[in-house]
């Protein structure tokens, strides 16, 4: 730390230790992320204590959620979460790949872009929109159509038992669906783009029709790639917000089947922090809060992992 | 030769596959779409831009304060968002290579990915908690905290393609590092770096669930930044959930607003950028 320069002329006022504060100054900002993301956790932590000595573990296990007793078991939250988020993961995942595919392998270029930019136009509307939407339009929706087929047809399942409400755990699954599906495309293009042409052209060479090539070349090549944007979207749908809390229908129950209301943990503080009615219910808040945070900061992890995996490869060149 | 025809019956199953996956993919997006400029045009009036919202049951009214409230935000959370993304991509750029720094990007990619709500939870900690009642600095606070690693991570790439020939140059002149740094290295970034804060500010524009309970939302106009402030998003939010066909019309009016600005900034993001995407 010892190096200083001796630029002994005064022409540049401050320019005797201008470059050590200079470093100072930008490693104050650059550090303050790490210091938001430790704040975080540690603030959280803080703010949950008294839902975590009251409850301990029969916090995560109990499915009671009773603010007026003053007793709150985040098992429906959690229940909700998952079930909705892999539900809508497991149909966004074919769909993704399947246009990704189609964006880099089929369509004419003109056509490719067009499509690829108006998905990412998408991925930018915001949560409370595509609520707006779900709520407004594809509830009803659900409600006259869907679900009365679905009774009709399929009642026999306990999957699809009980009355058509429009809202509840089928349209959660269908707005996370159709919100993750632009982040998981953009990024699963991204990976296809990134299949070296010598691969293709080798398969293409030994006779393999379009096919066959994507299925040789193209998908072993940009699987780890393809898994990492699969988990971004986990990370997207399990924290997924406004849309999902506007056609849930905020019910903490678990059930098996699509067509009840369900609840998940960011929808539970969305709707009860602002007016929580005592110090253990926003507690108990927080908590639901921390678990979230915690499930995401892993995902994000594994995820950012894969994918610089494949990026680092090959760093050099542009996007698109 | 038969299993020649099985392939390229596959092959065309499988293309077909992957075309109808587009279409469904397409269709509840442009439906979306359709839907936000079909509702939203027919309930947009003068009134909209100028009156706050009518009680509950009575028609007219419109987002006025919304519309200012969330610009305020907005332009509170650039004051935090801003300088810590630009300077923080300064060091990751300038002084890359250490330990520090990849760290320091690894957490701005994993913190881009923490729920926006818990942001919000945060800045309630930090700011609502100790200030004893909701207010619009907290869910500015909250709105720059989500605006922090996009900046970062946007400017950082941009200083990166500044060729090193120039830093060398000004360097060669006899110019401290530092001035250097600001003066020619930010500088040659400048547009993309702009690209990068429009993109940030298109982006929070819509956040909603961090504005929940630190910002809170306010019915009329707030005067001080102290006390509860309106947000278009926040009040997208409530009057579509409403029981009132009226609110449900503002709604819809403030989805297309919202969609307008947040499209027109992206285009103007683009627009700054277009002769730098070949680096």
């Amino acid at each position: 730390m010892s190096h200083e320069e001796h630029i002994q002329d005064s022409g540049f006022a401050g320019s005797f230790n201008g470059d050590r504060i200079f470093k100072g100054i930008t490693l104050g900002f650059a550090f303050s992320v790490i210091l938001v993301l430790l704040l975080m956790v540690a603030g959280m932590a803080h703010e949950s204590l008294p839902a975590l000595r009251q409850f301990g573990w029969k916090f995560v296990s109990g499915s009671d959620w009773d603010a007026v007793q003053g007793n709150f078991g985040a098992l429906p939250f959690i229940w909700g979460s998952i079930v909705s988020s892999l539900l809508a993961l497991a149909v966004a995942t074919p769909l993704s790949v399947g246009t990704a595919l189609f964006i880099t392998e089929l369509a004419p270029r003109k056509l490719g872009g067009a499509i690829a930019s108006l998905v990412e136009l998408l991925a930018a509307i915001p949560s409370v929109i595509y609520g707006l939407w779900g709520v407004l339009v594809m509830a009803p929706w659900l409600q006259q159509t869907v679900e009365p087929f679905l009774m009709e047809h399929f009642g026999f399942l306990p999957f699809f038992r009980g009355a058509p409400y429009g809202v509840g755990m089928l349209a959660a699954v269908f707005i996370i669906m159709i919100m993750i599906i632009p982040i998981v495309t953009s990024i699963t293009k991204e990976v296809l783009l990134a299949v070296p042409l010598s691969q293709k052209e080798a398969a293409i060479a030994l006779g393999a029709t379009k096919w066959e090539m994507i299925r040789m070349a193209v998908l072993p090549y940009g699987r780890s790639g393809i898994l990492g944007a699969v988990i971004l979207g986990l990370g997207r749908a399990i924290g997924e917000t406004m849309a999902v809390t506007m056609v849930i229908g905020n019910t903490p129950q678990i059930s098996l089947s699509l067509l009840a209301p369900a609840y998940t943990m960011p929808s539970v503080i969305a709707n009860e922090f602002a007016e929580a009615s005592s110090k253990l219910h926003s507690a108990a808040l927080m908590e639901i809060g921390l678990i979230l945070l915690v499930i995401t900061l892993i995902i994000n992890i594994a995820a950012r992992l894969l994918i610089w995996g494949v990026t680092r490869q090959q760093s050099s060149g542009g996007r698109k | 030769m038969n299993g020649m025809r099985v392939r390229s019956l596959k092959n065309a199953g499988m293309m077909l596959l992957m075309g109808l996956a587009t279409f469904i993919v397409l269709t509840p997006l442009i439906m979306i779409f359709f839907h936000i400029v079909k509702m939203g045009a027919g309930s947009i009036n003068l009134d909209f831009f100028i009156q706050i919202p009518s009680p509950p049951g009575e028609s007219g009214g419109g987002m006025a304060n919304g519309m200012v409230g969330s610009v305020i935000l907005i332009l509170m959370a650039s004051v935090i968002g801003i300088p810590t993304g630009i300077f923080g991509a300064l060091y990751l750029s300038e002084y890359e290579g250490n330990r520090l720094a990849s760290v320091i990007r690894f957490c701005a990619d994993v913190l881009s990915g923490v729920p926006s709500i818990i942001t919000g939870l945060v800045a309630y900690t930090l700011i609502v908690v100790p200030m004893h009642g909701f207010s619009a600095i907290a869910g500015a606070v909250a709105l720059g905290l989500i605006m922090i690693p996009i900046v970062l991570r946007t400017t950082e790439e941009q200083l990166k393609m500044v060729p090193g020939t120039l830093r060398e140059a000004s360097l060669a002149l006899g110019v401290p590092f530092w001035r250097t740094t600001l003066q020619v290295t930010l500088r040659s970034g400048l547009k993309g770096i702009i690209t990068g804060i429009l993109l940030s500010i298109a982006r929070v524009a819509g956040e909603t669930a961090p504005l929940l309970f630190t910002s809170l939302g306010n019915h009329f106009w707030s005067k001080k930044i102290t006390e509860p402030m309106a947000a278009l998003p926040l009040q997208i939010f409530n009057f579509a959930i409403a029981p009132y066909e009226d609110w449900h019309r503002l709604a819809w009016g403030g989805a297309l607003v919202l969609v307008v600005v947040m499209f027109g900034v992206s285009l103007t993001a683009r627009w700054f950028n277009r002769d730098r995407s070949i680096g």
